[in-house]
């Protein structure tokens, strides 16, 4: 196995504020890491840690086995932001358009190739949107949005898909679809990061957990961590695991 | 029979996108033909004296006083008319592809400081003049205090964390006190007419300032053109661009730059005060009809294109500034695409 993301003490402040203590862990090619904790656990910090959004100011990152300010492949990560999918911005671009950033990292300054063309159009179909192509992201419901980011990320090959909580204000059903196609890519080899508040989600889809609360409570399979007290430790309550059945 | 109708409302819609292209591409493809034949003007009027270039300017000129006989007008046998108009065409076509990314960027604010860094740089233009004697370009000292200004508020941005903070605010109002004492300073030593500065005249283009105009309009052109596909990545989500390493540091600084070419190029005629409104008001009216982000473009130079040949004609018709004549026709421009876009007037934040 490859370590696609591995931290090895990591800790990051933003000033006097310590977001993220001493967290070491791994994140092995064909993984579904499901990232949880608190509000204000310093989650998506960690996940802006991994992907070199931040510098650490301890401990060292490595992104595909290179130290992660030599890491230069950006076409191997797909990610959606917290604000990307929140956004509700008036800015003009369609489905295809936003597909087509995907294709951005690996082309350059040159034109499009057919087989770009070709990549985005298959994205497309993959997450099942050739419907909305033409239409604007700022007009999508919150699911379909989720799907043209995935696409976005598919377009460009991606071997990681990094998520920040991608289904907060999307309904129930395009959730449980939006988390089957996640399924579905993890199934053929992409690795996948999700950050998400729900932990009966999570913990349906995740094989593997990691539970922090600034410091690392649990890094395991997802049984494990069923099990263990991290959660309630983490939270600082009785919490368990609740599962939903649609 | 749902499936019928399915089909043919993906037929109608593929035809209305065709139409749309269709209409895109001539309104582009004219606007493109202007500017071209404007920078073909200032190239001939640059190479007047040559022996073939000679010979066309005559006939150019000839065709400037036939204009105004079939027209009843006193304009266009003038070469400083066109000199004026060729500028304006160029900054119609500028600006607005610039600012495409600017307003979605939510950094408009900085194309009004660079405005005011800008003029900072024509008072200091106007007194290295006066005091050496130095017969150079004001709008070059300009451009260089435009550049200096715009990597100086990209270093303020990167540190504040935020656009259209308070130290951009603060250097919008420093760079024009500043400049404000600079021509104070240096009051009575030149002829140089500073109001054309600040409120846009014809009258200010200069020979030189129309040449610099033309080759700016080329640079930024073809600065746009290199990086549009990371510019639009970057413009509409920076952090995915951060990860998929994009330089977005690099091609902030870009775009900052680039502002600062076509705010100085763009205060001959539009003047200090109202140059950003041509960064911000064609976008805003494209944005209000574009169904995509290429037809955004696309509109706002249309749109920038039409403000600018409009608030000429307003202009020279009824002996106003040029500078306000374009900016009220290009706000007539967005008023009557948001009542052709059924009143849903589209938020675009000018800050961060």
């Amino acid at each position: 196995m490859t370590a696609i993301v591995a931290l090895d003490g990591v800790t990051f402040a933003y000033g006097d504020t310590v977001a993220v203590s001493d967290v070491s862990l791994t994140v092995e090619e064909g993984d579904f890491l499901g990232l949880v904790g608190p509000n204000g656990s310093g989650k998506t910090t960690l996940l802006h840690l991994m992907l070199g959004l931040h510098e650490p100011d301890e401990g060292s990152v490595e992104l595909f086995g290179r130290p992660i300010d030599e890491f230069d492949d950006g076409g191997r990560i797909g990610y959606v932001s917290q604000k990307a999918t929140s956004r509700g911005g008036a800015m003009p671009v369609t489905v295809r358009e936003c597909v087509t950033m995907g294709r951005f990292a690996r082309a350059g300054r040159g034109r499009l190739s057919a087989a770009d063309r070709a990549a985005v159009a298959d994205a497309i179909e993959t997450v099942g949107i050739e419907g909305l192509a033409d239409r604007l992201v700022s007009e999508l419901s919150g699911g379909q949005k989720q799907r043209a980011y995935i696409a976005r990320a598919l377009a460009s090959d991606a071997d990681l898909l990094a998520l920040d909580e991608p289904t907060v204000g999307v309904d129930a059903e395009s959730r449980d679809a939006f988390y089957a196609l996640l399924d579905d890519l993890n199934d053929e080899g992409i690795t996948v990061i999700l950050i998400e508040h729900d932990i009966g989600v999570v913990t349906e889809r995740a094989n593997r957990i990691a539970c922090i609360n600034t410091e690392l409570y649990h890094h395991g399979d997802t049984e494990s961590f069923v099990e263990s007290d991290a959660l309630a430790a983490a939270y600082g309550t009785d919490g368990q695991v609740v599962h939903h059945h649609h | 029979m749902s499936g019928e109708s399915a089909a043919d409302d993906r037929a109608r819609a593929r035809s209305v996108r065709g139409l749309r292209r269709t209409a895109e591409l001539v309104g582009i493809g004219l606007t493109g033909v202007v500017a071209a034949g404007m920078l073909g003007f200032l190239l001939l009027y640059w190479a007047r004296d040559l022996p073939v270039a000679s010979d066309l300017y005559v006939a150019f000129r000839s065709l400037g006083r036939g204009m105004d006989a079939a027209f009843g007008t006193n304009v266009f046998r003038h070469p400083i008319m066109w000199q004026s108009m060729a500028v304006g065409v160029l900054v119609g076509v500028v600006a607005p592809l610039v600012g495409s990314f600017l307003v979605h960027r939510e950094m408009a604010l900085i194309g009004e400081t660079l405005a005011h860094t800008a003029f900072a740089g024509v008072a200091v233009g106007i007194l290295v003049t006066s005091s050496t004697g130095w017969n150079g370009s004001l709008l070059l000292v300009a451009l260089a205090v435009g550049i200096a200004g715009a990597l100086a508020v990209q270093w303020l941005t990167e540190r504040t964390d935020a656009y259209g903070d308070v130290p951009i605010a603060i250097m919008l109002s420093g760079s024009f006190a500043v400049g404000t004492l600079i021509i104070s300073y240096g009051d009575g030593l030149t002829g140089v007419n500073i109001q054309g500065y600040l409120f846009g005249n014809l009258a200010v283009v200069t020979p030189e300032g129309a040449r610099l105009m033309g080759a700016l309009a080329l640079i930024v052109v073809a600065g746009v053109a290199l990086t549009y596909k990371q510019l639009l990545f970057i413009t509409f989500d920076e952090q995915a661009a951060r990860v998929a390493r994009l330089n977005v540091t690099g091609y902030n600084t870009l775009l900052v730059v680039l502002t600062a070419v076509v705010v100085v190029g763009a205060m001959q005629v539009l003047g200090v005060i109202l140059v950003a409104a041509m960064l911000v008001v064609p976008v805003a009216a494209a944005s209000q009809v574009a169904r995509s982000f290429r037809e955004t473009v696309y509109l706002s130079v249309i749109v920038g294109q039409l403000s600018v040949i409009g608030g000429f004609a307003v202009s020279i018709g009824l002996g106003l500034p040029s500078g306000g004549s374009i900016v009220v026709t290009a706000i007539a421009v967005y008023l009557a695409s948001v009542v052709g876009s059924g009143f849903s007037v589209r938020a675009i934040s000018t800050h961060g």
